[in-house]
C-alpha cells in the first residue's frame, strides 16, 4: 500500500465533491474489506474519503411501514434492531450469519453491500484476474474453483459474491439509496449486483463518485415471515458455501407472497424467479416447493469441481420454505 | 534516515489509550494494531493475520470490540482505545475474566489471548444490550439482554481463533464472570 | 506437599504475564533504531530469476534497502537447504523468497516489497501427488528409522485371509498455523548477533546461525522467551530468522522480520498429502493375519521429507504378516515438514479407519476387535513393550462414553434432519528423548535456580520443569524458579517430538537429585555466591532401550451429520491417554484437549490444495484455510490412566504434545460412518463431499 491522501468530509454532498476532486479516490466507511484489499495491493486508492461518520447512522421508519437503514449503520446494530428482528428476521439472521462479531461492529450497511470477493485468484496479485485485471485471465474456471459460481458466470469470470446480507435484502425487495453527481436515485439490490458478463471488473451498477448513502427495508415484506440459512465448512467465521433467504406468506394453503434468493452461488445474490413464478398461487407444500425450486436449478452451470452445490441450495431452499410454511390444517 | 512519510499522507491524532491521552503524527497506512505495537509500544495486542481473520489484535474502542488490524488509525481521531494491557484498569489487581483465564488455563502459547479477553469483554456487553447471535432462537424478544448458555458463548466467540485449542476453558473462563 | 509437586495442576508460571499482555514475543522487541522488513515470494512454481529490479522500490520514502539472490549477504551452504535464501536466483517453488524489503515502518516495508519487480525464466512444474506418479520412489529412511518394515508374507497372507479389508484414504495437505506467524528479530553489534525469534528450539537456531554466518556459538545470543505456537513448524530454524540476520548485517541496523501469514504456507513447512492404501486380513474372528500399510506422499526438490504415515502399523496389532512401507515423489512443491504428530496423524487416521472398516464386514464391536489383536510385543521389532495400556484407555473411555448401549448398526440413530452417530479409534505415539543439560542452584535463602535452554511453547514447560525441581529437591514448589528460553543457558534440546519435558526434566532431576545430595553432605547454608551443579544426560537419555516405549489413548467422537447440508459437527470427543506420569494435571489436560482440537479440524475443517496451474497452495490464509473456531468445539474431554512405567526417565513421563492428535480423525470419521452408512476415506469431510454422499444413498 503506497500512502494516500485522507479526508473526512462531514456531509453527503461534501464527500462526492471530494470523490470528484481526487482523482483515484476510494471512499472508506468500516473498512473491514478495504483496508484489508489496500494491504494485499489490490486496492491502490490514492485518496481515502472517510464517510464512516457522516450521519447516515439512524434507522428511521416512514409512515408507510417501511423503514430506511442509514448507510453507515453498522451490521452488528442493524441485526440488533428490533424492528428489524421483528418484521424482516431474515435480514438479522443474514447478518448474525456473517463474519464474526467484530467485524459486525465495524463494517457497515453499505460497505457490507460492496464487498468483493474473496476469490482466492483475485486477492493474489500474482495470479491472473479478470476482475482485479481485466484481460489477464481467470485463474479460477480451471483451477481450485469448489467455492465459485454455479449460476450466471462467464467465460471471463466465476467470482461468487461473498455478502450474507445481500441476499435477505435481495430477498426482501430492499432498495439501495444512492447519491452521486448526478443527483441521487434508488436501486433494488437484486438490480444492484452485476453478472460478471465481459466485465467482470464492475461488481455493481453505480456509477462513478456515487455513494450508498441507505437502504430501504420496503412495507410489502415487513412482518411476512423471512428467514435465513447458510452452509459452510466451519461453524462459524466462514463464507457461505450456498445460502438461502426466503420470503414466504401462505394464505388459505396457497402461496400468497414468496421471494427466495441464494448466496454463494453467483456474482450477486440470485433471486430465484423462476421458484417465485412456480410457487405464486399454488399451493405450500412440499410437491410445490420441490418442483419450483427444481426449476431454478435447472439453469446451474457448476464447474469442474462445484456440483455439489448444487443439491445443496436445493436442500437449503426446501428446509427454509417448509419450516416458513403453516403446517397444514389437521396435523 | 529517510523519512517513511509523504507530505499529504500523515495526520495528526488523538486518542486516549487505556486512559492515557496520546497525539501522534500518522500515517496514513497505519492501522491501529500498529500504532499500539510500534508507536506506543503496546505489545499485547496481537498480529496473528493483519487481514481480521483471526482476532487476536481485538481491543475496545469506544468500547465496543474491533479488530484493529483492519482500523486505519487516522480514522480513529477522538476514539477512546482499551487494549489488554488496560483492562484492570489502574489497579494491581487483574480484571476477573484475567483471573478466570488463569483459573481456568484458558490458554496455552498466549499469542492469541488478549484478543480473546478483550473480545469476551465487549461480547458480554453485547449480550447485556440484547444483541441476538446466530444462536440466539429467533423467537427471543427482541431487546431483552440474551442469556449466554455454551452455543451462545461460543458462536460469539468465534472470531477469536486459537491454534493451541483452549477453546472448552475459555468458554469455562466466561462462564465463571457470569456467575 | 513436596511430595505432591509432581502432577499437581500448577498454574503457569508465565501465566500472568500472558493474561496481562506483558509477555513479549519475537516480533515484540522494539530496540532503538529497528527496522522491519518484508519478503517478496516467487511467483513461478519453478524455474530461476532472471532480474531484479529495485528501482521503484528504493525510491519509495522510508525504504532502507532491498535485498536479492545478487547482492544478498553470502552464507556458508546450509545442511538444512530451505535456509540459503537469497543465495542463489534458482526457485524451487512458488512463494520461495527472492527479495526482501527493509525500511523504517512495516507499511513502507511492504509497499516496498510490492513495488519490487522480479523478472523468472520459468520451467515446468509439476504440484500433483497421484499414487502412481513415475518419480515415486521408495526412500530408505524415514525419520523414526526404516521406511520399509516387512515380515512373513503379506501379499500372500492377505490373498488367503477369510476377511479383507482394501482401502484407499487420502490426507489433504495441512497447514501448523500457529498463531503467532514466524518472526524474528535480529540485531548486530559488531560480529555478535542477538537474535530474538519464535523458535521451538533456541540451541539448534544458535548452532545453525553459527555455522551460516561462520561465527563462533559464543557470538551468537537468541532468545525465545515466550512462542506463539508452533506444532512442529518451528521445530527447526525458518526463513525468517535468517533473513533477519541477512538484512540486519546488510542495513546495520536492528530488522525484524515479522513472515506475513498468506506467505507463511510456503516456507515453513506443511503436512504433506499422504495416499495410503491399507489392507487389513482377518480369520472369521477378526484375529488379524495380514496388515499392509503402503504410503504415498510428496516431498520438494529442497530436501526429503517424509510424512511417515505407515509406522504406526509397526506398533498397534499383531500380525503375522506385515508390510508397512514409504514412496515418495519429488515435485515443484514447498518444503513438507513437521505437523503435529507427523507420520503418526494421518497414519493414524488410516489405520483406524480401516481397522474400524474390518469390524463392520466381521460384525464385531470396534472396541472388542481393538482389544483382540493386542499384541505381546512391538509387532515391527519383536521388543517387548515398557507399558502398554490401550486395552485400559479402550475400557475406560468407551465406560466413560456410554459406548456400550450403542446399536451398531450405521443409520440407527436420527433426530430429525440430524443423522447421529458415535465412533472409536485408538491413539499412539512414540516416546522419544534427548540429552540436555541444565543446572540447579541453591541459593544462601534458601531458594532455588534451575537454568536451561528450554522452550515453552505454550506447553507450560517452565511450569512442569519447577515440578520436577521441588519434586528432586524436596522443597516446596514455590522455592523454585526456572529460566528457560535464553542460549546463554546450559543448552537443551528442542520442544517437539514430544520430548521436551521428559528430556529437559531428566537433566533437571539430575540436577537436582545431585543438588539435595550435596546440600545434605553440607553444613549450614550456601555460600553467598550459591551452590550450582550442572548435570548432562549424554549417554543416559540416548541410550537404546531393550523396550518399545509408546504411549496409547483411545478417542470416542459422537457426531451430528446434517442431511440438508452435509454439515458435520461433533457432538462430544472423549480421549483417554496412558502416557506415563502425567506432570502436571493442568497443563496436560490442556496439551491433549488441544491435540484433539487439531484433530477435529484435521477430521472436519482443514484443508489446503496445490493449485496444479500455479503451483502454491490456494487456501494461504486464515480466512480460506479453516482452522476450527470456537463453534465447532464441543466439550472436549480428555483424561488419563495412571500409568507407573519404570523404562523410561527418573520421573515416569511419556510425552503428552502429539497423542491428542493422533487418532481423532479416524473416531470422528468413525463416527460419520456409522451416522451415515457411508464410509468417507478422504479428509476433510466438508459438505461438498458428504451431501452428495448423502443424495446418492437416499
Amino acid at each position: 500500500m503506497n500512502g494516500f491522501a485522507y479526508l473526512r468530509p462531514t456531509g453527503v454532498q461534501e464527500a462526492v465533491d471530494a470523490y470528484a476532486a481526487h482523482p483515484g479516490a476510494a471512499y472508506l466507511a468500516g473498512g473491514t474489506n478495504l483496508v484489508d484489499l489496500m494491504k494485499l495491493g489490490v486496492a491502490r486508492p490514492t485518496a481515502l474519503i472517510d464517510v464512516g461518520r457522516l450521519p447516515l447512522d439512524t434507522i428511521e421508519e416512514r409512515p408507510d411501514g417501511s423503514v430506511r437503514v442509514g448507510a453507515t449503520v453498522r451490521n452488528s446494530d442493524l441485526a440488533a434492531d428490533p424492528r428489524v428482528r421483528d418484521r424482516w428476521p431474515a435480514l438479522s439472521q443474514a447478518l448474525l450469519a456473517g463474519a464474526s462479531g467484530q467485524l459486525r461492529n465495524a463494517a457497515t450497511t453499505g460497505g457490507n453491500l460492496l464487498q468483493r470477493t474473496r476469490c482466492p485468484y483475485f486477492q493474489d496479485l500474482g495470479k491472473p484476474c479478470n476482475k482485479r485485471a481485466p484481460g489477464s485471465g481467470c485463474g479460477a474456471r480451471e483451477g481450485v474453483h469448489r467455492d465459485h459460481a454455479v449460476l450466471g458466470h462467464s467465460e471471463q469470470c466465476v467470482a461468487t459474491h461473498p455478502s450474507d446480507m445481500a441476499v435477505a435484502l435481495a430477498a426482501l425487495d430492499a432498495q439501495v439509496e444512492l447519491y452521486g453527481p448526478e443527483g441521487a436515485r434508488k436501486l433494488p439490490v437484486t438490480d444492484f449486483h452485476r453478472l460478471p458478463g465481459e466485465h467482470p471488473e464492475r461488481d455493481t451498477w453505480m456509477r462513478p463518485g456515487e455513494l450508498i448513502t441507505g437502504v430501504l427495508l420496503p412495507a410489502t415484506t415487513a412482518g411476512v415471515p423471512s428467514a435465513y440459512r447458510k452452509a459452510r465448512d466451519r461453524a462459524s467465521y466462514a463464507f457461505a458455501l450456498a445460502s438461502v433467504a426466503v420470503v414466504l406468506r401462505v394464505a388459505d394453503g396457497v402461496v400468497d407472497q414468496v421471494a427466495v434468493a441464494f448466496g454463494g452461488l453467483a456474482h450477486r445474490p440470485w433471486r430465484a424467479r423462476h421458484t417465485e413464478l412456480a410457487l405464486l398461487g399454488a399451493p405450500a407444500g412440499p410437491a410445490a416447493f420441490e418442483g419450483a425450486v427444481a426449476l431454478e436449478l435447472a439453469h446451474a452451470e457448476p464447474l469442474r469441481d462445484n456440483a455439489f452445490k448444487v443439491p445443496l441450495a436445493r436442500n437449503l431452499a426446501l428446509d427454509v420454505l417448509g419450516r416458513l410454511a403453516p403446517a397444514p390444517a389437521g396435523v | 534516515m529517510t523519512s517513511a512519510h509523504q507530505p499529504g499522507h500523515h495526520s495528526e491524532v488523538h486518542l486516549r489509550v487505556n486512559g492515557k491521552p496520546v497525539t501522534l503524527d500518522v500515517d496514513h497506512r497505519r492501522v491501529l494494531l500498529d500504532l499500539l505495537r510500534e508507536d506506543l509500544d503496546l505489545t499485547g495486542s496481537k498480529k496473528g493475520c493483519d487481514h481480521g481473520q483471526c482476532g487476536a489484535c481485538t481491543v475496545l474502542v469506544d468500547g465496543r470490540r474491533l479488530n484493529s488490524c483492519l482500523l486505519l488509525a487516522v480514522t480513529l481521531d477522538g476514539s477512546e482505545v482499551t487494549t489488554v494491557e488496560g483492562l484492570g484498569g489502574d489497579g494491581e489487581e487483574p480484571h476477573p475474566l484475567q483471573r478466570a483465564f488463569l483459573d481456568r488455563d484458558a490458554f496455552q502459547c498466549g499469542y492469541c489471548t488478549p484478543g480473546q479477553l478483550c473480545s469476551a469483554v465487549g461480547m458480554l456487553a453485547e449480550a447485556a444490550a440484547g444483541h441476538p447471535s446466530h444462536v440466539t432462537d429467533p423467537a427471543a424478544p427482541s431487546g431483552s439482554p440474551v442469556a449466554l448458555d455454551r452455543a451462545e458463548i461460543r458462536e460469539r466467540l468465534s472470531g477469536n481463533l486459537c491454534r493451541c485449542g483452549a477453546y472448552p476453558r475459555i468458554v469455562e473462563a466466561v462462564e465463571d464472570v457470569i456467575e | 506437599m513436596t511430595a505432591t509437586a509432581l502432577g499437581a495442576p500448577a498454574e503457569r508460571r508465565e501465566g500472568r504475564q500472558k493474561v496481562s499482555g506483558g509477555a513479549r514475543y519475537a516480533a515484540e522487541y522494539t530496540l532503538p533504531g529497528r527496522a522491519h522488513a518484508w519478503p517478496v515470494p516467487a511467483t513461478v512454481a519453478h524455474g530461476r530469476v532472471t532480474g531484479v529490479d529495485t528501482a521503484a522500490a528504493l525510491a519509495l520514502p522510508g525504504v532502507l534497502a532491498v535485498l536479492t539472490p545478487g547482492d544478498a549477504p553470502r552464507l556458508a551452504t546450509p545442511e538444512d537447504a530451505t535456509l540459503a535464501v537469497l543465495q542463489s536466483p534458482d526457485v524451487p517453488h512458488r512463494g520461495w523468497p527472492v527479495a526482501l524489503a527493509v525500511a523504517e515502518t512495516p507499511e513502507a516495508a511492504r509497499a516496498a516489497a510490492r513495488a519490487v519487480r522480479v523478472d523468472y525464466a520459468g520451467a515446468p512444474h509439476d504440484v500433483t501427488l497421484t499414487e502412481g506418479h513415475p518419480d515415486a520412489y521408495a526412500p530408505e529412511e524415514v525419520s523414526s528409522g526404516a521406511a520399509h518394515v516387512e515380515h512373513g508374507d503379506p501379499e500372500a497372507a492377505f490373498a488367503a485371509a477369510e476377511v479383507r479389508v482394501d482401502a484407499v484414504y487420502r490426507v489433504p495437505p495441512l497447514h501448523n498455523h500457529p498463531m503467532e506467524p514466524h518472526a524474528s528479530t535480529a540485531h548486530w553489534d559488531g560480529d555478535r548477533l542477538t537474535v530474538y525469534t519464535s523458535s521451538q528450539g533456541g540451541t539448534t537456531v544458535r548452532s545453525v546461525l553459527a555455522q551460516l554466518f561462520e561465527l563462533d556459538e559464543d557470538r551468537i545470543t537468541v532468545e525465545a522467551e515466550h512462542v506463539g505456537g508452533g506444532f512442529g513448524s518451528k521445530g527447526t530454524p525458518r526463513p525468517d530468522v535468517v533473513l533477519a540476520a541477512l538484512a540486519a548485517r546488510h542495513t546495520g541496523r536492528p530488522v525484524t522480520l515479522a513472515y506475513p501469514r498468506r506467505d507463511l504456507p510456503a516456507v515453513v513447512g506443511h503436512r504433506a498429502p499422504t495416499v495410503q492404501r491399507l489392507r487389513l486380513g482377518a480369520d472369521r474372528d477378526g484375529r488379524l493375519t495380514a496388515v499392509l500399510h503402503e504410503v504415498t506422499t510428496h516431498t520438494s526438490h529442497v530436501k526429503e521429507f517424509v510424512e511417515q504415515a505407515a509406522v504406526v502399523s509397526r506398533v498397534m496389532y499383531a500380525t503375522p504378516a506385515l508390510r508397512s512401507a514409504h514412496h515418495v515423489v519429488p515435485l515443484d512443491v514447498p518444503s513438507p515438514s513437521w505437523m503435529r504428530a507427523p507420520g503418526e496423524a494421518p497414519g493414524m487416521y488410516a489405520l483406524e479407519s480401516a481397522v474400524d472398516e474390518l469390524a463392520h464386514a466381521l460384525g464385531t464391536d470396534p472396541v472388542d476387535l481393538r482389544v483382540r489383536n493386542e499384541p505381546g510385543s512391538e509387532p515391527g521389532t519383536g521388543r517387548p513393550f515398557s507399558s502398554r495400556h490401550l486395552v485400559e484407555c479402550l475400557r475406560e473411555g468407551a465406560r466413560r462414553f456410554g459406548w456400550a448401549g450403542r446399536d451398531p448398526r450405521p443409520r440407527s440413530r436420527r433426530e430429525g434432519p440430524l443423522l447421529i452417530g458415535t465412533g472409536v479409534a485408538a491413539a499412539t505415539y512414540p516416546v522419544q528423548v534427548a540429552p540436555s543439560t541444565a543446572t540447579a542452584q541453591a541459593l544462601p535463602d534458601g531458594t532455588f535456580t534451575i537454568r536451561l535452554n528450554a522452550a515453552d511453547i505454550g506447553t507450560g514447560a517452565r511450569t512442569v520443569l519447577a515440578q520436577v525441581a521441588a519434586d528432586a529437591l524436596g522443597v516446596p514448589l514455590d522455592r523454585v524458579r526456572t529460566e528457560v528460553g535464553r542460549s546463554e543457558l546450559p543448552p537443551a534440546p528442542l520442544a517437539g517430538g514430544s520430548s521436551g519435558t521428559a528430556s529437559w526434566g531428566w537433566a533437571v532431576h539430575e540436577a537436582c537429585a545431585e543438588l539435595a545430595a550435596r546440600l545434605a553432605a553440607h553444613t549450614g547454608p550456601p555460600p553467598a555466591e550459591g551452590v550450582e551443579v550442572r548435570a548432562d544426560t549424554t549417554g543416559k537419555a540416548d541410550a537404546e532401550s531393550p523396550y518399545a516405549r509408546h504411549a496409547f489413548g483411545a478417542h470416542f467422537a459422537e457426531t451430528a451429520v446434517d442431511t440438508v447440508t452435509g454439515e458435520v459437527r461433533v457432538r462430544r470427543l472423549l480421549g483417554i491417554f496412558a502416557a506415563g506420569r502425567i506432570l502436571n494435571a493442568r497443563t496436560g489436560r490442556s496439551q491433549f484437549t488441544g491435540g484433539m482440537t487439531m484433530g477435529l479440524g484435521m477430521a472436519l475443517t482443514e484443508h489446503s490444495s496445490l493449485d496444479p496451474a500455479f503451483g502454491d497452495f490456494t487456501e494461504s490464509d486464515l480466512a480460506a484455510y479453516h482452522v476450527p473456531a470456537h463453534a465447532d468445539v464441543p466439550d472436549i474431554e480428555a483424561d488419563w490412566i495412571e500409568e507407573d512405567d519404570p523404562h523410561l526417565n527418573p520421573m515416569g513421563s511419556k510425552g503428552i504434545g502429539e497423542i491428542g492428535i493422533v487418532g481423532t480423525a479416524a473416531a470422528i470419521g468413525n463416527a460419520v460412518h456409522h451416522a451415515t452408512g457411508v464410509r468417507f476415506r478422504e479428509l476433510p469431510l466438508t459438505p461438498d463431499r458428504i451431501l452428495p454422499a448423502l443424495s446418492a444413498e437416499e
